[in-house]
């Protein structure tokens, strides 16, 4: 288990390797659809995102009086931010993505050249992810709607998996390659 | 099938009300017992200490979770998919106005998320109603009762869902050896995407339409139901044995837990048509039903 605190170094995501798992202290943004798009078409992030995480997740938000509370968690798909992820690696500097499901080359390689890598959350885990989200600091962007804003997550000890790493290397890529060939041999 | 009740006063039905509010709230946040005992038993099967068992024993930890803080297993609380069984004159309208309300009313408690957008404007109503949310599917029977099952089926496992008409080059023709071909087609497009290990209702037959339809229903059926069709049985197991040495395994992260069931059923087609639909579940499989007594009071608990 590697600890890592956000912001973080270019070095610490660089010591990375597919198949780490990592826990993680410190801020989160969730970024999803909406907020990637908007960042595409040229809106600046409300937020300092250099050395930070975004986390591709539409979380059950509730106000109990004037503080929101975060009811359930887990990632959402992050293939949808495919066209986007690299733009915001590149112009913002974020070191790392969490999501599920893993992303594509254009990733892989933004990865690879800004110093960034891809965590996998477990996918559906909205209670255990939930658990290690121990503020809600802020919202940004609310007119997207509540699981598309921006929320200022602060979290202790969030655990995902290294899918993705700055060395070229993607699990996903491995395990689809690997599964089509059995799959093929296993064909009626 | 679908509309959008208009803000009604749930006072004249009180006990329905509450017996659909607390069919959301189990159904939210608490997996049948079938697939929590599918699940517990493939965390067994994995390698100590693989990526595959650090997931499987999240999702395991995320189920006891939810059950006891009352919460959603998953924040992605899905299409909202009511499936009622009603007797001969009984009033369809009211119900899905009560059953619309108690929509509204958990969402506020936060069982549900607010997952319904306008698909143009992209607005979000913020209480899960508008055009086809939720989804009502109404049959009439013969029984004097009002059975209720309620399935929310989140998008990330929707977005893997697959159609497939056969013939195909790849996959082959009409028959069960293209229909298994397709399924297993399915599967490798799926995977990392929609959550796994999975769960497959699929549908022979049908139009596009009715297809997905009858695909989806198939998660109706429990996790231990047996076809009663030998042929499909038989199906439904080799593509779970096949699925699952594939090495996709949860979440995508290579394993051996890749599919935990595989539930088919057919309806007739056109002499033209041959169509294979699938509807890919996620491992947060959220199910349950009641049956509703004649003053709207749950008088049983279905799976
Ligand atoms: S696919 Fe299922 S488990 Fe995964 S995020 Fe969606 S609803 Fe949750």
């Amino acid at each position: 288990m590697i600890k890592l605190e956000t912001p973080l170094t270019e070095q610490s995501v660089r010591d990375l390797h597919v198949g780490d798992t990592v826990t993680i202290t410190g801020r989160l943004y969730t970024g999803r659809d909406s907020v990637h798009h908007r960042i595409h078409e040229g809106t600046k992030p409300p937020v300092d995102l250099k050395g930070q995480i975004i986390y591709h997740c539409g979380p059950v938000m509730v106000k109990e009086g004037d503080q929101w509370v975060c009811k359930a968690a887990g990632p959402t798909t992050s293939s949808r931010e495919e066209p986007y992820q690299f733009e915001v690696m590149r112009d913002y500097g974020i070191r790392g993505v969490i999501g599920k499901g893993g992303m594509g080359e254009k990733t892989l390689n933004a990865c690879r050249e800004y110093g960034a890598v891809y965590l996998h959350a477990i996918g559906g885990a909205a209670q255990v992810c939930a658990a290690s989200i121990k503020r809600v600091d802020g919202v940004d962007w609310m007119d997207l709607g509540s699981p598309e804003a921006i929320w200022h997550l602060w979290v202790e000890d969030f655990m995902a998996i290294v899918t993705m790493d700055a060395h070229g290397q993607s699990l996903h890529k491995n395990v689809f390659e690997e599964s089509r060939t059995r799959l093929a041999a296993l064909k009626a | 099938m679908t509309a959008t009740a208009p803000l009604r006063d749930v006072s004249a039905d009180p006990a329905l009300f509450q017996t659909l509010l607390e069919l959301i709230r189990r159904t939210s946040t608490q997996l049948p017992d079938d697939v929590v005992r599918a699940v517990t038993s493939a965390r067994k099967d994995e390698a100590a200490g693989s990526n595959a068992e650090v997931a499987l024993n999240v999702i395991g930890c995320n189920i006891g979770l939810a059950r006891e803080s009352s919460l959603p297993l998953c924040q992605d609380t899905g299409t909202i998919l009511f499936y009622v069984h009603t007797p001969v004159a009984y009033d369809q309208i009211e119900f899905e106005e009560v059953a619309t309300e108690a929509v509204r009313r958990a969402t506020k408690l936060g069982y549900l998320r607010q997952n319904s957008v306008d698909s143009v404007t992209g607005k979000n109503t913020g209480d899960n109603t508008g055009p086809g949310s939720p989804v009502f599917h109404f049959h009439q029977w013969r029984e004097p009762h009002v059975e209720v099952k309620l399935m929310l089926k989140g998008g990330g496992c929707e977005n893997m869902n697959a159609q497939y008409s056969l013939p195909h080059p790849d996959f082959g023709g009409r028959d069960l050896k293209g229909v298994e071909n397709a399924i297993l087609d399915c599967i490798l497009q799926a995977q990392g995407q929609g959550c796994g290990p999975g769960i497959l209702g699929v549908c022979i037959g049908g139009d596009r339409g009715s297809g997905y339809g009858y695909a989806k229903e198939q998660l109706l059926r429990t996790m231990e139901d047996t076809n009663s069709e030998p042929a499909l049985a038989d199906l439904e197991q080799r593509i779970v044995e096949k699925a699952n040495q594939s090495g996709i395994g949860p979440m995508g992260f290579g394993g051996k837990t890749t599919l935990l069931a595989c539930k088919i059923g057919t309806q007739n087609r056109l002499p033209a048509s041959f169509f294979v639909s699938v509807a890919y579940m996620c491992w947060a499989y959220r199910r349950r039903g009641v049956v509703v007594g004649a003053e709207g009071e749950a008088r049983e608990w279905l799976y």
